[in-house]
């Protein structure tokens, strides 16, 4: 545990593309930001040593304080023990070098290698691929899949206690034959954990062991019916940081500059997956508030979706997951791949030429760390995160299931009400919070646009509150949360969440309907607002952070704004730095006009209703 | 504090390249520390196993999975021949034998008893991996490869396509500015790599193809062309196993882009020498660019050029990498601490940048590289 003289806090989190460094201060007793300073990440030639990038950050915000927060000779974060100079603890998280990339394997893809997924992604990790023993390949093209994606940690499950051994027996022989090399360091043996059927042990040992670090823990799926991840995500942190992170350019150093003084004693504090953060916090807020919520992060390289929500009275659920190829700039083309022209230029509120728009996604490919220097250039970026947004939801969707492959009991209450096994948890009526982070949202130059990408990309119905990540400092609070819950909290608060305002969006079918549904409140002035909620419009409505009013909202017959469909709705709607945003364009489904002319009409309407660009964006034209 | 950097592309003169060349799977080495080898010497050899097949023949002669093996005509680990006989039932006092026959021609690998399914394995697929540049080897990796060491001038490319190959150097342009057209391309041009100029199209892509070019190394080429070209959109940049008969290797990006006039230059210089090229690129963490390699007589030389972090300080020589400025050459002018807002309403740190024309522009730090001299 923290002591409580802990008064000044360092911490930075190593990203894909930036180094960003946060210093919070204890001021007038409570905890505060204070300064922020980032540097280009240099886990990479021609540094190659993840330090130097710390360094550079950490010096940024020198520069700004004037004070000095970092050793003689630059040998570290000055961390002191009695108060006297530099910090009282310095902390980080990385996902630099790309993470923590792994291969999962079990015997059947929809019920063990998802299970097995599942841990990979709950400890941190992006999932490159996915081996099943009826995955639809040859054995020999799995060989060659594992050796081509050297992934630095295998997880190895399959077959349920007392089940079959003989498949997971094959995937150990595959994972032997490919005999994949790590990515850093030649001198180590790749870490491999089988989690699997615990009558294979034996014979998984006999296969793999003196060739892998083989770690044998607990069947992450003991029974058809039940998922045990603790013990393998366990496993993950601990080989992450053994193995994985000291074999990566300058992190052994790092490793020993994080840490703080316990009693006169040095202490070090271990370095966390930068989505493994993320995530804690997520949770923490969900718990502490009662609120099921989601978070997305995007960045250079992944796109990283958390979610928190109810499953039966009592039980919450948390997912993550990683879409690994989506992201703004070492994958932004890999979203035009996966998503095609016209879906990124249906967000664009201009014509352009497609060749035009395919040389300069590329060229942010390949030179990932520029940024958007005009206007144009940033609608455009902002075109693309919201299709990478939209995608990563859906492969959250997707994973953030139920187990599959369970037999269910059915009384006759159920017959008429038929579900699958495995459906998703994922459920936009019922999510209270949506928070956005990463660069184009944090970063985005005006509020209003960051909230317009998340309603945009995610499409939350009835009431949501929407949040960004002010800085981006998610990553370094979830670390701080683990050894000074006070400070991360009240930083979290005050100064990390930036509250965008809450978002009504009336859901579900009626063709007729001009107005979807007529809301009244009365304002902190004392005025009465009755307001229509038009079919196809946008309407913003000022009301400040902090600010609640009491509302009624009356949906139109069959449209559903959390009460259920044509109930009316009664309840606290809360402002922000954007306001309240009523979403006349619907849900369930949701379309944007066909007609290109009028497409860019509504769009540039509604850029209009929620102030999101300068006016001169409506006179932007292709080729400039 | 926080400079804007390039990726580290290299661009060098005369430089020590070290080329790790390691078997897919552990094999046999062919070559000893010490040896000199050519571009085209096979220095390690090995066996891929063979594709596998499942054959359920407890399905197929219609008997319980424990009664097959005293049926088998074949033992574990013998080679069988395509159409030969596997298996075959007693039948009905000796009648109506069922059959199961080897759809492949490999070795009956293993039969399992309790599912029935027997696995066949076609032969091994031969594996050979040459040296790739002229030099000496310098170190064996024992059952896995060696590596090849040579002095030798080595230009980094943005983006390439297509894997290894080698051929003498032609230039083909007269400068770093002019286009790669297809009537500079003829029967002259077989087996070598092109030193194109600023851009190369689709048309002449193919025209180089027909006639036998190996590989062309150019500033710029259009992303549509690319789709074209691979027959699909490339998703992540993990490029090089492309099998299109060429190897194409970007210096600059995409669209029409004059090449650095240094690397041009420098690129001409090796005129009619033998260069190894590899188009593979992978941008992700553990970045991988395109390179080309031509191994020069002489000692490594301290004259080699890297574009690579420093600081920049006013008077450094500078090009923007991002639109409106996209190419084009400059000298710091100023190095403003304080932010500033861009047309795009975001606040960064900038600096202005002044053109060979005179015109002095603002622009994001982090889109511009440094070019040292």
């Amino acid at each position: 545990m923290a002591s409580k003289e802990i008064t000044r806090i360092m911490a930075t989190d190593c990203g894909s593309t930036t180094t960003k460094a946060i210093l919070i201060e204890k001021k007038d007793g409570e905890y505060r930001l204070i300064r922020r300073g980032e540097a280009p990440t240099t886990v990479e030639a021609p540094a190659e040593d993840v330090t130097k990038g710390v360094l550079n950050a950490v010096g940024e915000i020198e520069d700004l304080e004037g004070r000095k927060f970092l050793k003689p000779g630059e040998e570290g974060v000055q961390v002191s023990p009695d108060s006297s100079d530099g910090v009282d603890i310095y902390m980080s998280t990385s996902s630099a070098g790309g993470g923590l990339q792994m291969t999962v394997a079990g015997v059947v893809k929809t019920m063990t290698g998802e299970s097995a997924q599942r841990a990979a992604l709950g400890a941190g990790a992006i999932v490159m691929d996915v081996v099943a023993s009826n995955d639809g390949r040859l054995p020999h093209e799995k060989v060659a899949d594992i050796r081509r994606l050297r992934p630095d940690m295998v997880l190895l499950s399959g077959g349920i206690d007392g089940g079959t051994i003989d498949h997971v027996v094959e995937l150990a022989e595959i994972i032997k034959a490919a005999d994949p090399k790590p990515r850093f360091g030649v001198g180590y043996k790749l870490p491999v954990i089988y989690a699997g059927n615990k009558d294979a042990r034996e014979a998984v040992k006999n296969e793999l062991g003196g060739q892998v670090e083989l770690k044998i823990v607990d069947n992450l799926r003991p029974v058809l019916e039940k998922e045990n991840l603790g013990p393998a995500r366990d496993i993950i942190h601990e080989l992450f940081m053994e193995h994985v992170m000291a074999q990566a350019p300058g992190y052994p150093k790092l490793m020993k500059w994080a840490g703080h003084y316990v009693d006169g004693q040095w202490t070090q504090v271990p370095i966390m997956p930068t989505p493994g953060a993320v995530g804690k916090l997520i949770e923490t807020v969900a718990k502490n508030e009662g609120i099921e919520v989601m978070g997305v992060d995007i960045g250079g390289a992944t796109t990283d979706v958390f979610s928190v929500f109810n499953v039966g009275e009592q039980e919450t659920i948390f997912n993550r997951t990683v879409s690994a190829n989506l992201g703004m700039s070492y994958s932004v083309s890999n979203v035009l791949a996966s998503t095609g022209f016209d879906n990124v230029m249906r967000w664009v509120p201009f014509h352009m030429d497609e060749a035009d728009l395919r040389n300069r996604i590329r060229n942010k490919m390949i030179r990932p760390t520029t940024i958007p220097q005009l206007l144009k250039e940033l609608i455009v970026e902002q075109a693309i995160a919201r299709e990478a947004l939209r995608l990563a939801l859906v492969q959250h969707k997707e994973l953030a299931t139920g187990l599959k492959g369970v037999a269910q009991e059915r009384t006759i209450g159920d017959a008429f009400e038929q579900t699958q096994t495995g459906g998703t948890h994922v459920n936009m009526m019922t999510l209270d919070l949506l928070i956005g982070s990463g660069g184009v949202l944090s970063h985005a130059p005006r509020r209003s646009q960051a909230a317009l990408m998340l309603i945009d990309s995610f499409l939350p119905e009835g009431v949501t509150m929407l949040a960004v990540d002010s800085i981006f400092m998610m990553p370094q609070l979830g670390v701080l949360s683990e050894v000074h819950p006070q400070a991360a909290t009240e930083v979290f608060d005050k100064d990390c969440l930036i509250r965008l305002g809450t978002c009504v969006a009336p859901s579900g079918e009626n063709r007729k309907a001009s107005v979807l549904a007529e809301v009244s409140y009365t304002a902190p002035d004392g005025s009465t607002v009755e307001l229509p909620v038009q079919r196809g419009d946008m309407k913003v409505m000022p009301l400040g952070v902090g600010q609640k009013v009491e509302a009624v909202i009356r949906p139109a017959k069959n449209l559903d704004v959390g009460a259920g469909p044509g109930s009316e709705w009664r309840g606290m709607l809360e402002g922000g730095v954007v306001g309240i945003i009523f979403d006349g364009r619907g849900r369930q489904p949701f379309a944007l006009p066909e007609d290109d002319g009028r497409r860019i009409e509504k769009l540039q309407e509604w850029s209009m209703a929620m102030d999101i660009y300068p006016e001169r964006f409506i006179s932007l034209k292709e080729g400039e | 504090m926080a400079f804007a950097y390039t990726p580290g592309l290299r661009v060098a003169d005369r430089t020590m390249v070290r080329k790790e060349r390691r078997l897919p799977l552990s094999g046999e080495t062919l070559v000893k520390e010490g040896d000199t080898v050519t571009a085209e010497t096979v220095v390690a050899r090995t066996e891929l196993p063979g594709n596998v097949q499942m054959l359920n023949i407890s399905n197929i002669l219609g008997l319980p999975p424990g009664d097959i093996p005293e049926l088998l005509h074949v033992e574990e680990g013998a080679e069988i021949g395509e159409g030969q006989i596997l298996g075959q039932s007693k039948g009905l006092f000796g009648l109506f034998k069922n059959t199961v026959r080897s759809p492949i021609r490999g070795v009956f690998e293993s039969y399992n008893r309790i599912t029935g399914q027997a696995v066949l394995r076609e032969p091994p697929i031969p594996v050979e991996i040459d040296a790739y540049l002229r030099g000496t080897v310098t170190g064996v990796l024992r059952n896995e490869g060696v590596i090849v060491e040579s002095v030798a001038t080595f230009v980094q490319g943005i983006f390439g396509i297509g894997g290894e190959t080698r051929g003498e150097l032609k230039t083909l342009t007269s400068g770093p500015d002019q286009e790669l057209t297809e009537d500079l391309i003829d029967e002259s041009c077989r087996d070598r790599i092109l030193l194109g100029g600023s851009f190369v199209s689709f048309a002449t892509l193919n025209k180089a193809i027909r006639n036998g070019v190996r590989a062309i190394i150019v500033g710029g080429f259009d992303d549509k062309d690319l789709k074209e070209f691979l027959g699909y959109d490339l998703g992540v940049a993990i490029t090089g196993h492309e099998k299109k008969g060429i190897t194409l290797i970007l210096t600059e990006g995409f669209g029409r882009m004059d090449m650095a006039r240094e690397t041009f230059e420098l690129l001409r210089s090796r005129e009619g020498m033998l260069a190894s090229v590899n188009g593979a690129t992978q941008i992700r963490a553990g970045v991988m660019r395109p390179e080309v390699v031509i191994p020069v007589e002489g000692e490594e030389s301290e004259r080699s050029s890297e574009k690579q972090a420093g600081a920049m300080d006013i008077g450094s020589r500078v090009r923007c990498i991002r639109a409106p400025y996209f190419g084009r050459l400059g000298t710091v002018a100023a190095l403003p601490a304080e932010l500033q807002v861009l047309d795009s309403e975001a606040r960064v740190r900038v600096l202005d940048v002044k053109f060979e024309d005179g015109k002095t522009v603002t622009v994001p730090r982090a889109n511009v590289e440094l070019i040292e001299e």
